[in-house]
């Protein structure tokens, strides 16, 4: 019993991540049907940026990941205008190329950087071991996860919601062109929201480094993860990708921990039905 | 498209076909050349017969993205079962290399014709996730059960006889490269035949407006299963070769890896030509080679800013551009 609990604990925290990873790739295919795969590259430099301000400037940890966040928001969002903005009309295979083009370059740059080893990122010890909670030994890093994935996901939730940028960016989804003759500056909120997904998707690769590694194939290993949980949840909405974030999460932990034979073969097998079942996602919004 | 142009006067139908399906010296050069380099004194045929392998493939690919508008991000799995079945083949005895290239052939594009049927009602970022999927699907498979598929060592001990009984495949690359040439043609004849008839017609016709291809009362769903089939067949007639002529296969041969390198090749050379598949390995695998030589660790740097350049500026790839340049240049 305890162990089906713990097994489900960590692929709630392995899920949150994903979630935190692929939000902002989410909402800004529900805008602009941009397809960015090198939303896995953001997260790597988000890791990497970790790496270098707790290792070489000594920057604490916990005042390393808003840096993170920071940094990447303005590396994603000089990216968008310096690139992507031309590609918004182009079909979905020419975005793929694009982008994949793009994890290549970064997947090189950071070779140059930081070598092709894997980065060893030290956590403060508060974070380290292991805490009884209720009767259960989890682990106090993935507690934290847990935690951090909780709060953005209320915040982005509330934020959506209840802000009026939130209700910009919902008109802006829900229909591009309407929104613009309405009046709104739509170039402007999606380069913002580009910014805070790309911020995101760099604060999950820093929260990541201690747990997934960091190296320079982490694009391509996560990539699959990325499309996965953005198709499945459906395009555009946070809830959808909160849920196939989780529900990803934990199949992959516990198959892993149950049916090592078959590993991801459940995943890829589940994401298939899916995608024949409803195109559109769980949650699509043009179902 | 040039087969489609307003130019083409309104012959009858066969005067029509007939007229799409004349060859142009530039055709006869390109196979031409590719003969002559056979003859070239110490010439790097191993890589060049790599480079007809990968042209086949990624013309493989033209035929379900180029001519019928589906892109596949898992075009690799049928070259792997392709480079799969051969393999196996020829562990268990049946070292004939023709027969075991079409068997090969011929179970990939039944698997090809299974998963048309299931991708024919899907598209957009679906179509990308099915096929994707169904790839990982068989990588993992073929990965994780190493005790049949000897895992990441691949499979060893595959004898493969001589062609026709005559031509052992030698380690200069000689026979393989010519039995590679030979292959890849005949497959070339086939493909060029299809697309120039009125199935390629209705392919491209399907690709630009579907719906007025329905109202025209063509089957465009069962045409969507039949290309996948054939252009499945090719991709597996592609890997055989592979295995074939250096007796060796790895789950590499059906790694999402290969998927994309086959499509940044179509892309690089242009697509709904069929010789795009094949300019672009040109320059896929000459470039790769020279860059992979000059910097090991960062070649793929300028392989991805390749491409980049590529979608930004040349998105139709380089035959179409060439085309249109010539066009251009001729005078009138």
């Amino acid at each position: 019993m305890t162990s089906v609990l713990t097994v489900l604990f960590n692929g709630v925290a392995y899920g949150m991540l994903l979630f935190i990873m692929s939000v902002g790739l989410s909402v800004t295919m529900g805008m602009m049907n941009f397809v960015n795969l090198a939303q896995a590259s953001f997260s790597m430099l988000g890791g990497y940026i970790m790496v270098a301000v707790t290792q070489q400037l000594g920057i604490p940890f916990l005042a390393s990941l808003p840096i993170a966040f920071v940094v990447v928001g303005i590396a994603s969002l000089v990216i968008e205008r310096l690139i992507f903005r031309h590609f918004y009309g182009t079909d979905d295979l020419t975005q793929v190329l694009l982008t994949i083009g793009l994890i290549f370059m970064s997947i090189a740059i950071v070779t140059y950087f930081w070598g092709s080893t894997y980065q060893q990122v030290s956590v403060p010890p508060w974070l380290t071991g292991q805490q009884e909670v209720l009767g259960f030994t989890l682990e106090r890093y993935r507690m934290f996860l847990v935690a951090v994935g909780a709060v953005l996901a209320f915040a982005l939730v509330f934020g959506l919601e209840r802000t009026r940028f939130g209700a910009i960016v919902r008109a802006c989804v829900d229909n591009n062109r309407v929104a613009r003759a309405c009046g709104l500056n739509t170039d402007l909120v999606f380069a913002l929201t580009f910014a805070i997904g790309g911020g995101l998707a760099g604060l999950a690769g820093a929260l990541s480094a201690n747990l997934l590694g960091i190296d320079p194939n982490f694009p391509l290993r996560y990539l699959v993860y990325l499309l996965i949980v953005v198709s499945v949840g459906g395009m555009g909405t946070i809830s959808g990708t909160l849920i196939a974030g989780l529900v990803l999460g934990i199949g992959d932990v516990a198959g892993k921990y149950y049916v090592p034979q078959i590993g991801g073969f459940v995943i890829y097998a589940i994401t298939v039905a899916v995608m024949l079942w409803r195109p559109h996602g769980l949650l699509g919004r043009r179902a | 498209m040039s087969s489609l142009s307003p130019h083409a006067p309104r012959l009858p139908g066969q005067q029509y076909f007939a007229s799409i399906a004349r060859w142009s010296p530039g055709e006869i050069i390109f196979w031409a050349v590719l003969l002559a380099v056979f003859f070239v004194p110490d010439a790097n045929l191993p890589l060049y017969g790599q480079i007809l392998i990968w042209g086949l493939f990624a013309m493989s690919l033209d035929l379900l993205l180029g001519y019928r508008g589906i892109p596949s991000l898992g075009h690799a799995a049928f070259f792997g079962i392709g480079a799969y079945t051969a393999g196996y083949l020829g562990k268990f005895g049946w070292t004939e290399p023709i027969s075991g290239l079409a068997l090969a052939s011929l179970i990939a594009g039944l698997v090809g014709w299974l998963t048309g049927r299931v991708i024919q009602r899907v598209s957009g970022i679906a179509l990308l996730m099915v096929t994707l999927g169904l790839n990982l699907i068989l990588y993992d498979i073929v990965h994780r059960q190493s005790d049949l598929t000897g895992g990441d060592d691949g499979l060893q001990g595959i004898v493969i006889a001589p062609v026709l009984g005559l031509f052992r495949f030698d380690i200069y690359g000689r026979t393989s490269y010519l039995y590679a040439l030979a292959v890849t043609f005949v497959l070339f004849l086939v493909a060029r035949a299809l697309v120039k008839s009125p199935f390629g017609l209705a392919l491209l016709g399907a690709r630009e407006n579907p719906r007025r291809m329905i109202t025209l009362g063509t089957p465009i769903e069962r045409d969507v299963s039949t290309v996948f089939a054939i252009a499945s067949a090719m991709a597996g007639a592609a890997g055989a070769l592979l295995t074939q002529t250096t007796q060796f296969v790895s789950p590499a041969t059906l790694s999402f890896q290969r998927s994309a390198d086959v499509l940044v090749i179509l892309i690089i050379g242009g697509t709904g030509r069929l010789y795009g598949g094949f300019i672009g390995a040109i320059v896929f695998l000459l470039l790769r080679d020279w860059l992979a030589a000059l910097s090991p660790v960062y070649w793929y740097f300028w392989i991805g800013l390749l491409l980049v350049i590529m979608v930004a500026f040349f998105r139709r790839g380089i035959v179409p551009s060439v085309e249109t340049l010539a066009q251009r240049l001729r005078p009138r």
